[in-house]
């Protein structure tokens, strides 16, 4: 299955480049930066859900020994946001609040607890609003003011409907129809590390350190929202405490920071607080769920229909993608003729919903993998078998256009099905096992700002036996600078250790446009490898004329030679995406270059009396395409099951009375070392014909299955369906006793609401062959 | 005035006595590798020794301890040589993002220093107060494990000593 002997470099285990560092407390974190003269910047939040702001007084605080400045929305009115159609957030808000934690004000004192004081000082008077807390409410009527001022009906803010095949005649021809309702509750990152930024205005520019996983954008924001051109803005990405998608909008305290350098000349540095962390948020949606599915005797789709609203929070973020994403990657992993999709996402007053990993595919996700357990039940048939006869097969497009070109599938449902044992496996009341599958992306095939320049470059430099390579890819712990490392390294025959690494920083190195959709293995390795190509082309061209061969000598030989008959030794490589997507609007969200395939088994043990889950062990197998690192891919891959597991059993984000419930580490529940069952990984290697050594994604898609596994589980251990994430004890206990009322066995959302969806856009599908496809519209 | 003694290093502090040992380890002494999650005692990530036991830092003031020995992940290499732990959660990929880290180290140090060779179980009892969000765990269970074989065999790092350019011909 592998090729990995032709390698010197790819697919060896090695350590992370940076792994010293890490382990001996040396990265310099954002917060961990403390520049002479620096002042802290403590931010004012809004205390009600929904308000309009009358008045804001700051002139006590002004008054306060230390502060040195104090800043409200009126000093930065410009709008942004992460999606160009969608530019809702100003950094701080003077008009109206949306949620409780919204920035009001901010202060730079001499230090933390001054600044915090001056926060205490300002007076705000607000007209408080009536809050919409929930998907239903957002879509009646608002009883006092709509949160947004576009979008719309009511508190809705984006409507989809689209169609692909004959979905009525795909139902009409089905011999057996089934629809559920499901609900994934909302949840968030929850990274360790808070997140922090310094800032400082030094000859009439603007530098910012941040722990954040996209420098490029909040370059954007702040150009934008500072009206400063990009060349007097730098952004640079500090050593990174992790991110899991939390970290890649551009924040209010990012610009906050440096409107208040600009403004006091000193460095300044704000570190939120773990509650204004759950406040910033981004997180995974609460998303609501129907599906409809038509199938033959034998369980093959004929017909799907997919609906979906999504609890939006109060800003737009990536939500009109998380919008598309609950609809676009049902395909790519069963092979369905006819589609319908009909997606909604509303506009509440809770911190804003974005992208958590996996962006807006777990729930749909989570959703068909137990509604085909369902129909397969309903049929008669194996589960496992019926998901098998319906899955895609490589090189094909599916009926939205998705194109799929690798895909290891069978591969990775053989793999965990034998060595879980799941088909012989123990049948006790208590113990249960699930299967699921899932894919995802390999970086998103359309950027967020469409234009026809490159997704990710590279520049490399050698000199004096020397090599540094260069790219804006930010490492966000998941080791992409080990894999830029390993693609020079490998192409130049050196180690990855001989390779300097310049990367994240604005002023420094070519654009990358950031750690998310999974994009940076296959984007910025592509790119890696196009300039370590190059480069090695003009160190084998200065040996050869030498008159010697080019592994006959060291490198530092070859460079000198090479330098010597070139002058300065760089080159650049960079990486575009095939232009893939389909011919309609909205088709930029869900064409990958390529997608990765996982398939997972849970193995448990519920307690049908206190609804108690004990997870006894996770199998899983990742199609890769080709592991870089195996030693990083399954760190990514058992990372992923950690925090699906977390998902699937206790992590969410709920309100009471517009507040947040638990905005702290204690109350959010997440799994601890006591609640991780071991966890084996099968890493599957099918070659991806445009990845970099045909490697694709392992950061996200791996999260996919783990939580369907679950459910399902649940129901092979105690013959209950909880249709609802996470499951809790109370909601198998709840399921339990509906069984023994004679009720149906199963917790879950009874009806999805009527939604005034727009008339449905009704698109041809492609020709299913890739080639053929290929020829037609590539 | 306060005097502390930090990885074998005595000082002595003038501080409002409202600060907290993190505190002043990361903004009066420049220890930034103790890092912090919630500075509430929830996350385990600001994690030092105190007399050899893992203590949270962010609910310790320095009076509480004066006198007492505290080990912050400083200290926990002689000079550039790794400790054990810090080599095999290295190796096995146990950092990803890295900012658990030197929390867990510390207290995986003191499990090891009460018990050499500790059970899987027995290793997630001491850590179970110390979060991770990258990794599963998985890794760094198998570092410790990994550390706590080569400590009690006194095995040398296969890794250690390998340094320098690699060749053209390495391929
Ligand atoms: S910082 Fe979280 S326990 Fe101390
Ligand atoms: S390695 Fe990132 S939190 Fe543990």
């Amino acid at each position: 299955m592998t090729d990995n002997g032709r390698y010197a470099v790819i697919g060896k285990p090695l350590p992370k480049v940076d792994a010293a560092s890490r382990v001996t407390g040396q990265a310099v974190y954002a917060d961990d930066m403390l520049l002479p003269r620096t002042l802290h910047c403590r931010i004012l939040r809004s205390p009600h859900p929904h308000a309009r702001i009358v008045s804001i007084d700051t002139s006590a605080a002004r008054r306060m020994p230390g502060v040195h400045a104090v800043i409200t929305g009126a000093d930065l009115p410009i709008k942004f946001g992460i999606l160009p159609v969608t530019q809702d957030e100003r950094a701080l808000e003077h008009e109206k609040v949306r949620y409780v934690g919204d920035p009001i004000a901010a202060v730079a004192a001499t230090d933390e607890e001054i600044a915090a004081a001056a926060c205490d000082a300002i007076a705000v008077e607000y007209q408080v609003l009536e809050p919409v807390m929930s998907i239903d409410a957002a879509l009646g009527r608002p009883k006092d003011e709509r949160i947004q001022d576009y979008g719309g009906p009511n508190n809705i803010h984006k409507l989809v409907a689209l169609e692909f095949g004959d979905v009525d005649g795909g139902f009409a021809r089905a011999d057996h129809v089934r629809e559920d309702v499901f609900f994934f509750q909302g949840n968030t990152h929850l990274p360790m590390e808070q997140h922090s930024a310094v800032a400082t205005y030094i000859d009439g520019k603007v530098t910012l350190w941040s722990s954040t996983q996209v420098v490029h954008y909040v370059h954007r924001a702040l150009a934008k929202v500072l009206e400063l051109p990009m060349n007097r803005i730098r952004v640079i990405g500090a050593a990174h405490g992790g991110g899991f998608g939390g970290k890649t909008d551009p924040f209010a305290h990012e610009i906050i920071v440096a409107k208040l350098a600009m403004i006091t000349g000193r460095p300044v540095k704000c570190t939120l607080t773990r509650e204004e962390v759950f406040y910033a948020h981004r997180g995974r949606h609460p998303v609501l769920m129907w599906v409809r599915t038509g199938v033959t005797s034998d369980g093959r789709i004929t017909a799907m229909h997919f609906k979906s609203a999504l609890d939006g929070g109060a800003y737009g973020s990536y939500g009109v993608a998380s919008t598309f994403y609950t609809g676009a990657l049902q395909t790519v992993t069963y092979d369905i003729p006819a589609y319908r999709f009909e997606g909604c996402r509303v506009f509440t007053n809770k911190p804003p919903c974005g992208p958590k990993r996996g962006h807006g595919t777990p729930q749909p996700r989570f959703a068909i993998e137990l509604h085909l357990e369902k129909i397969a039940r309903d049929l008669g048939i194996d589960p496992v078998e019926m998901k098998r006869a319906n899955f895609v097969k490589p090189m094909t497009r599916t009926v939205n256009w998705m194109r799929v070109t690798s895909c290891g599938l069978e591969e990775c449902t053989e793999l965990v099905m034998k060595a879980s044992g799941y088909r012989e496996r123990e049948r006790r009341s208590g113990r249960g096992m699930g299967f699921a599958i899932s894919s995802y992306l390999s970086g998103a095939g359309t950027a967020i700002y469409w234009n026809d320049m490159p997704h990710s470059e590279v520049q490399i430099k050698v000199d004096r036996g020397g090599v540094t390579a260069y790219c804006g890819a930010m490492d966000i712990g998941q080791g992409s600078d080990s894999v830029l490392a390993a693609v020079v390294a490998e192409e130049l025959g050196l180690q990855p250790k001989d390779i300097r690494l310049v990367t994240a920083d604005t002023d420094t190195t070519p654009i990358d446009l950031g750690s998310y959709s999974s994009r940076v293995t296959f984007m910025a390795g592509n790119a890696a490898l196009e300039a370590a190509r190059k480069m090695r082309a003009l160190l084998v061209e200065a040996v050869e004329a030498s008159g010697r061969k080019y592994e006959e000598v060291s490198f530092e030989e070859a460079s000198v030679l090479a330098e010597a008959r070139f002058g300065t030794l760089t080159t650049a490589g960079s990486y575009t995406p095939p232009k893939i997507a389909g011919p309609y609007k909205g088709s930029g969200v869900g064409p990958s270059p390529a997608y990765s395939y996982s398939a997972c088994v849970v193995d448990l043990d519920a307690d049908p009396r206190t609804g108690l889950i004990h997870l006894n062990k996770v199998w899983i197998a990742h199609d890769v395409g080709r592991a870089i690192n195996p030693l990083l891919v399954e760190g990514q891959v058992e990372g992923s099951v950690y925090m699906g597991l977390g998902e699937a059993l206790m992590e969410e984000q709920t309100f009471r009375k517009g507040l947040h419930k638990w905005p702290s580490m204690l109350e959010y529940k997440s799994p601890t070392f006591l609640d991780m069952p071991d966890v084996e990984t099968f890493i599957v290697e099918t070659n991806d014909p445009e990845g970099p050594y045909g490697a694709k994604e392992a950061g996200q898609g791996p999260l996919l299955p783990v939580i369907p596994a679950v459910n399902a589980a649940v129901f092979d251990a105690l013959g209950i369906w909880v249709d609802e994430v996470p499951v809790t004890p109370e909601k198998i206990v709840e399921a339990l006793r509906r069984r023994d009322k004679g009720e149906p066995p199963r917790y879950g959302p009874q009806r999805f609401p009527e939604i005034p969806y727009p008339p449905t856009i009704k698109v041809d599908p492609p020709p299913r062959d890739l080639d053929r496809a290929a020829a037609a519209s590539i | 005035m306060v005097a502390l003694e930090v990885n074998g290093e005595r000082t002595e502090l003038l501080l409002p006595v409202h600060k907290t040992l993190l505190e002043v380890l990361r903004e009066d002494m420049q220890l930034t590798g103790t890092k912090h999650g919630c500075e509430l005692g929830e996350c385990g990530t600001c994690t030092v020794l105190v007399d050899g036991k893992p203590e949270l830092s962010c609910l310790l003031l320095p009076i509480q301890i004066e006198g007492r020995a505290v080990t912050t992940v400083e200290g926990l290499a002689s000079g550039s040589r790794l400790h054990p732990l810090q080599q095999a959660f290295a190796e096995l990929g146990a950092a990803q993002c890295g900012y658990c880290t030197p929390g867990i180290l510390l207290a995986s140090k003191s499990l090891l220093d009460t018990n050499q060779r500790p059970t899987r179980d027995e290793i997630r009892e001491a850590l179970a107060g110390n979060l991770c969000r990258c990794t599963g765990y998985m890794k760094i269970l198998e570092a410790i494990e990994l550390a706590a074989e080569r400590m009690s065999t006194h095995s040398p790092s296969p890794l250690a000593g390998k340094e320098g350019m690699g060749r053209i011909s390495d391929r």
